[in-house]
């Protein structure tokens, strides 16, 4: 059971640090100002959550585990993330689609958490919450104003979403872990996805073509797309050339 | 009422430390200098997210990566006041972006220097950040009313950057042998470039005089980059590290430190375009921009769309 709680906990974690570390990509190459200001605050929310979430993972591991020994130095088969927040940051238009597809679905999974016995993760989950409800908001706008914007944009998203959508079957797929703590993540399923179709559909998009879309898995048992031994090799660079070292 | 009574009347506004605000007369020079120096400063913020930007994805530790991010998001954030405050003065941000974009508006030359490992992050913070408040201060009293505002705002921000910068080199000068080598290299590679930030030598500024008298500036070139010496002498002490200049000494019949001649030749090199990454920063802003510029008309789309919308409702 601790196994699993600890499992969990990685999981949830690595999805915060591995989309942080994607959308940071963004930072100072936004199309605005105003929304690579915005792209940033969100990247920093998610390491934040990241940080508590290892934090509390390192407690239940134990021995010398530290925040930064969990983000930093593990190898590419023991990172848990899903394989979604791990896709290219590609133009804003799949940017935006990623985060939405996300934070629609970390809104069901905190909402849920905040009643979760274990009270670490329930109280992460009440404090996250807040943060993730301005993410989904925020990503939803800009998913309608590109959906609905020009024809490019309706095309560019349209796209987004042809590269996206396998990657979303993953997330309602429970692992071992999070069946054996009784976190199902396909009770979240029927929410996300009247929230995903509303959203999509004001946005002139239809999701009819998905209808039997074959789905990726593998992030969250550790089997992951040729893109994250890229994403460690920049995230760890430091860590592993000076070994050891306070910063 | 003729404009040389304008004039004085201004002048006289200036002389009693009373603000000049956006709808005042204002003299067409103290308007274009205006412009040039606060566009100048916007520009400088937003092209100065690029070479910290390039070691978000290798900070260190989950903590120096949520610091250095916050960092730049701060320096987005004194673009997006100080482009408002040059807004004021009748100039589109758009126009603006233009001449950056073009080459006819100027930043820092500082930021046309690589960021080449991870203790330049603790360099830039403590030497670029610290060179920059120093004029950044001075402006919180500049006589054009929203620049002076948007500086105190600034300045508050940046201090706290020049602290963090200094006590993320701290760290380091504590650290390991390779930490301390990577610590002194930092310092060694930005000193004098932070040197040059304060501009050219008094008697060669072109800028100077006027903006003296129109009181946008308070203090000389000079002035105040032996005001940065002064403080850097003092707090590389802390740090167990030198700074790489022989000539540096403490002088007290003058009682500030001397200190040798900057390379003037470097310095109009990398101001004429000739910097190690001039071309990668300019390029790198003018790919953002237009690789941006369908979603700002989607968004621009959109928003009429809406507005018809609510119109015909």
């Amino acid at each position: 059971m601790q196994q699993a709680l600890l499992d969990y906990t990685l999981y949830l974690s690595d999805n915060s640090l591995i989309l942080g570390q994607r959308n940071a990509a963004w930072c100072g190459h936004g199309p605005v100002l105003e929304q690579d200001i915005a792209i940033t605050n969100i990247t920093l929310d998610l390491i934040g959550q990241s940080r508590i979430l290892y934090q509390y993972a390192a407690q239940l591991k134990g021995g010398d585990a530290t925040e930064d020994s969990l983000a930093f130095l593990r190898s590419e088969r023991e990172y848990k993330n899903c394989l979604l927040v791990e896709r290219p940051n590609g133009d804003w238009a799949q940017t935006i689609l990623r985060q939405f597809l996300f934070s629609c679905f970390q809104r069901e999974l905190y909402t849920q958490l905040t009643k979760e016995k274990d009270s670490t993760l329930a109280a992460i989950a009440t404090k996250a919450l807040r943060e993730v409800s301005y993410h989904y908001r925020w990503s939803r706008e800009w998913v309608l104003r590109l959906g609905d914007g020009t024809a490019e944009s309706h095309t560019r998203l349209a796209s987004a979403l042809e590269n996206l959508w396998p990657y979303t079957g993953e997330l309602f797929k429970g692992a071992d872990y999070e069946l054996a703590l009784g976190l199902d993540p396909a009770m979240l399923y029927t929410n996300w996805l009247s929230a995903v179709q509303s959203t999509l559909k004001e946005a002139t998009l239809s999701l009819a073509s998905f209808a039997s879309c074959f789905m990726q898995t593998g992030g969250k048992t550790g089997i992951h797309t040729e893109e994250l031994g890229f994403i460690l090799t920049d995230l760890q660079y430091m860590q592993r050339t000076y070994p050891g070292c306070d910063w | 009422m003729d404009s040389h009574n304008l004039e004085e009347q201004f002048q006289h506004k200036i002389d009693q430390e009373i603000k000049i605000e956006p709808k005042d007369w204002m003299p067409d020079a103290y308007r274009k200098t205006n412009i040039r120096q606060i566009s100048q400063h916007a520009h400088s913020e937003v092209v100065g997210m690029l070479p910290e930007g390039n070691w978000v994805s290798r900070a260190p530790s989950l903590k120096r990566k949520v610091i250095l991010i916050a960092k730049i998001q701060d320096e987005g954030g004194h673009g997006l006041y100080l482009y408002a405050a040059a807004e004021t003065l009748g100039q589109s941000r758009e126009q603006m972006i233009n001449d950056l974009h073009s080459g006819k508006a100027k930043y820092s030359s500082i930021f046309n220097y690589p960021a080449l490992t991870w203790a330049d992050m603790g360099a830039i913070g403590w030497l670029v950040d610290g060179a920059a408040i120093m004029n950044q201060v001075m402006l919180t009293r500049t006589s054009y009313g929203p620049y002076a505002r948007a500086m105190v705002r600034i300045c508050k921000e940046e201090s706290f950057h020049q602290r963090q910068g200094f006590e993320s080199l701290l760290v380091l000068s504590k650290g390991s042998e390779g930490q301390r080598v990577l610590c002194q290299d930092a310092i060694n590679r930005w000193w004098w470039p932070a040197l040059m930030m304060f501009g050219p030598r008094d008697h060669e500024s072109t800028n100077s005089d006027m903006s003296m008298k129109w009181r946008i500036k308070r203090k000389t070139n000079d002035e105040l980059r032996q005001q940065f010496v002064d403080m850097i002498a003092e707090q590389i002490k802390v740090l167990g590290m030198t700074l790489p200049d022989p000539a540096l000494r403490w002088n007290a019949i003058r009682n500030h430190y001397d200190f040798g001649e900057i390379n003037w030749n470097e310095f109009w090199q990398v101001v004429k375009g000739n910097g190690p990454c001039n071309k990668e920063r300019l390029e790198a802003r003018k790919k953002a921009w237009g690789q941006g510029a369908w979603v700002r008309e989607a968004a621009q789309a959109y928003a009429n769309k809406k507005n018809t919308r609510t119109k015909a409702a």
